[in-house]
């Protein structure tokens, strides 16, 4: 490869997310110092020029690289860590570096009955704490009861749920929301039937609410992004991931949007994957694959592809 | 402690089942063959009990003993029978159903039980009414009782000693500011009853003790006419003192003219397994009258008999 290529290679193998470790390893590796000393003087966005005459690296680069060069290594804790671990840990985080309200309605809406309840276990193990407890006393928002309910709530999970039910839910929900109150994710009924009642039942009110009114429930709670991430979390989670990654995939500015990429892969691997990648295929006109093989590195990227082609195997 | 009395020698599941088939043969039931054998046998064993009747004589022993007992006698019996968070699933469900603002039953469950006990409860409730608890409680009580029922239904609290005293202070000074100024049902109050661990609590009461000057309680039984204080002073008690809360409801259950079968029936039930005994020594204590003695005064009959068979206290 020709020098001039090579400085083309060794930049992007230092952005993007992840670190290209081999094109580093091979490029790197055999440069001279006049070939080092040619990368730092014309590569001006990871080298600055420094008054007393030579080219340093830039600070925040350096930073990035540092959580660059980590991306792997999360990636890989992550999905070895036991799930419960691993959401009592997501949560955790979300309370106390945030807070991020999506996450914690993710992890709260997204989980099984018991998968959710085995979180909440394992936190009580780490962190010496109810996960409960913890959010009521660190949010002070209005959010706060919304939260709470859901991630308390052990929901039924069997086949039964009253039609009729549903059908005045779906009624109550769309008085609601035509009043138009600002805060909705503040009005009881609404908290009391999303942070309650069983996924299944939830679904029949979707549903109703759509033949009632003409909408999707999670589109006419679009001014709430909050009470519009539970509904889908809760009816249709694909629709959420995918959502989640495109934001991700696109706004690699923010270190927020960055991890999304690696925590949706990682869980979302052996339970629902491929619909998730059906979806973000139809809503964008590319494949996950195919995004991820552009802005991700080495072994990073590598190890993403892989979760993401198991769900290719098994059906 | 519990004050359940199981025989050292105990026959084989096999033979109470006879035991319990021949009670119910031909007319009338006898009932003293059901008490000598139910009211001996601890959780695990009725369980063993039960399924070893149903694949003997393929019927549920419970729907049995209901065709078979009457009034208070059955609904001791059939309470008593059930699995204990099966048990506290049926008396969650008429709670809710029959909901009114001084039930303190939801209380009582929420907060006496430890934690895991609780979720074994949700899981029965799942189970058996194909519906949640919580959801159930949300749909059924309203206003300042719903925002703190639902929450205590659904609490999966912390379980270990571990104290932070630093917050045992600040969360006493708040309680003492909300009671002291009647926000009763304020945020921050069903926030710590609801979401702290016990001993977090009894920490805070403690706090609150040696800031204010006194118990929590009393500070609680000043407002007469406000319907929302009973249920979260009997919340407290429940959380701090269990034993104390059940040792009153018994003695209210006694006391009552007429007698409140329903009370009697559920503490004796619920915690003969638990902490009777305990709860029986409290009763002789502040009553100045054994527990036995009360209950043979104002009860009769095989329901009688079931009670002081359960407290320990029949020669059997």
């Amino acid at each position: 490869m020709a020098v001039a290529d090579e400085f083309g290679v060794l930049t992007k193998a230092f952005t993007g997310l992840g670190v290209d470790e081999k094109s580093l390893i091979s490029i790197l590796g055999k440069w001279h110092p006049e070939h080092k000393q040619s990368f730092r003087k014309t590569t001006r966005d990871i080298f600055v020029e420094d008054e007393r005459q030579f080219e340093r690296w830039d600070d925040r680069h350096v930073q990035k690289l540092q959580q660059e060069f980590l991306r792997f290594k999360d990636a890989v804790v992550l999905w070895t860590m036991h799930p419960w671990e691993r959401d009592a840990r997501l949560l955790r985080e979300a309370v106390y570096k945030g807070p991020k309200y999506g996450i914690l309605v993710e992890i709260a809406c997204t989980r099984s009955s018991e998968e959710l309840l085995g979180a909440r276990r394992a936190y009580h193990s780490l962190f010496e704490h109810s996960i409960e407890e913890d959010i009521a006393f660190h949010i002070h928002s209005s959010e706060k009861k919304l939260l709470v309910g859901l991630v308390s709530a052990y929901r039924y999970e069997g086949p039964k749920y009253g039609e009729e039910v549903a059908k005045s839910e779906a009624k109550i929900l769309k008085n609601v929301i035509k009043d138009g109150a600002k805060k909705l994710h503040e009005e009881e009924e609404i908290v009391r039937i999303l942070t309650t009642r069983s996924k299944l039942h939830l679904k029949a009110v979707f549903k109703h609410y759509k033949e009632t009114s003409g909408n999707y429930l999670d589109e006419d709670l679009g001014d709430h992004l909050i009470l519009k991430q539970t509904v889908q979390c809760l009816c249709k989670p694909e629709t959420y991931f995918t959502e989640v990654l495109d934001v991700s995939l696109k706004g690699i500015g923010h270190d927020f949007a960055k991890e999304a990429l690696t925590r949706v892969i990682v869980t979302r691997a052996d339970v629902d994957l491929k619909l998730i990648k059906e979806e973000y295929h139809h809503l964008s006109g590319f494949t996950l694959s195919h995004k991820i093989e552009e802005i991700a590195n080495g072994n990073f990227k590598d190890f993403l592809l892989t979760l993401i082609a198991r769900g290719d195997q098994e059906n | 402690m519990s004050t359940l009395i199981v025989p050292p020698h105990v026959p084989s599941v096999a033979e109470d089942c006879e035991q319990l088939h021949k009670a119910f043969e031909g007319w009338g039931t006898n009932e003293r063959l059901i008490i000598s054998i139910l009211a001996h046998r601890n959780a695990g064993q009725r369980k063993a009990i039960r399924h070893a009747y149903a694949e003997t004589y393929g019927k549920d022993l419970l729907k049995d003993l209901d065709k078979e007992l009457s009034s208070d006698f059955e609904r001791l019996v059939l309470l008593w029978t059930l699995d204990p968070p099966e048990r506290d699933a049926v008396l969650t469900d008429e709670a809710t159903k029959k909901w009114t603002k001084s039930n303190q039953v939801l209380v009582e469950i929420a907060c006496t039980r430890p934690s895991k006990g609780l979720i074994l409860v949700r899981e029965a409730y799942h189970s058996r009414f194909k519906r949640s608890l919580e959801e159930d409680v949300a749909y059924h009580t309203t206003g300042d009782f719903r925002k703190l029922l639902l929450p205590l239904v659904s609490s999966y609290r912390y379980e270990g000693d571990e104290v932070n005293l630093r917050l045992a202070k600040s969360e006493a000074k708040i309680l003492h500011e909300k009671i002291k100024g009647k926000h009763y049902s304020d945020d921050d109050v069903i926030r710590i009853v609801a979401t702290r661990s016990k001993a977090q609590v009894n920490a805070t009461l403690n706090e609150y003790k040696n800031e204010f000057g006194n118990d929590i309680i009393k500070d609680l039984e000043h407002d007469d006419d406000n319907e929302f204080l009973p249920i979260l002073k009997a919340t407290f008690e429940c959380l701090v003192y269990p034993e104390n809360y059940f040792e009153k409801v018994l003695r209210e259950a006694i006391n009552k003219r007429g007698t409140d079968e329903g009370a009697l029936t559920r503490v004796v039930a619920t915690r003969a397994e638990v902490d009777l005994k305990i709860i029986k020594d409290l009763y002789h204590k502040r009553n100045s009258v054994p527990l036995h003695r009360a209950i043979v005064k104002d009860t009769h009959g095989d329901y009688e008999k079931m009670l002081v068979a359960l407290i320990g206290e029949d020669d059997a």
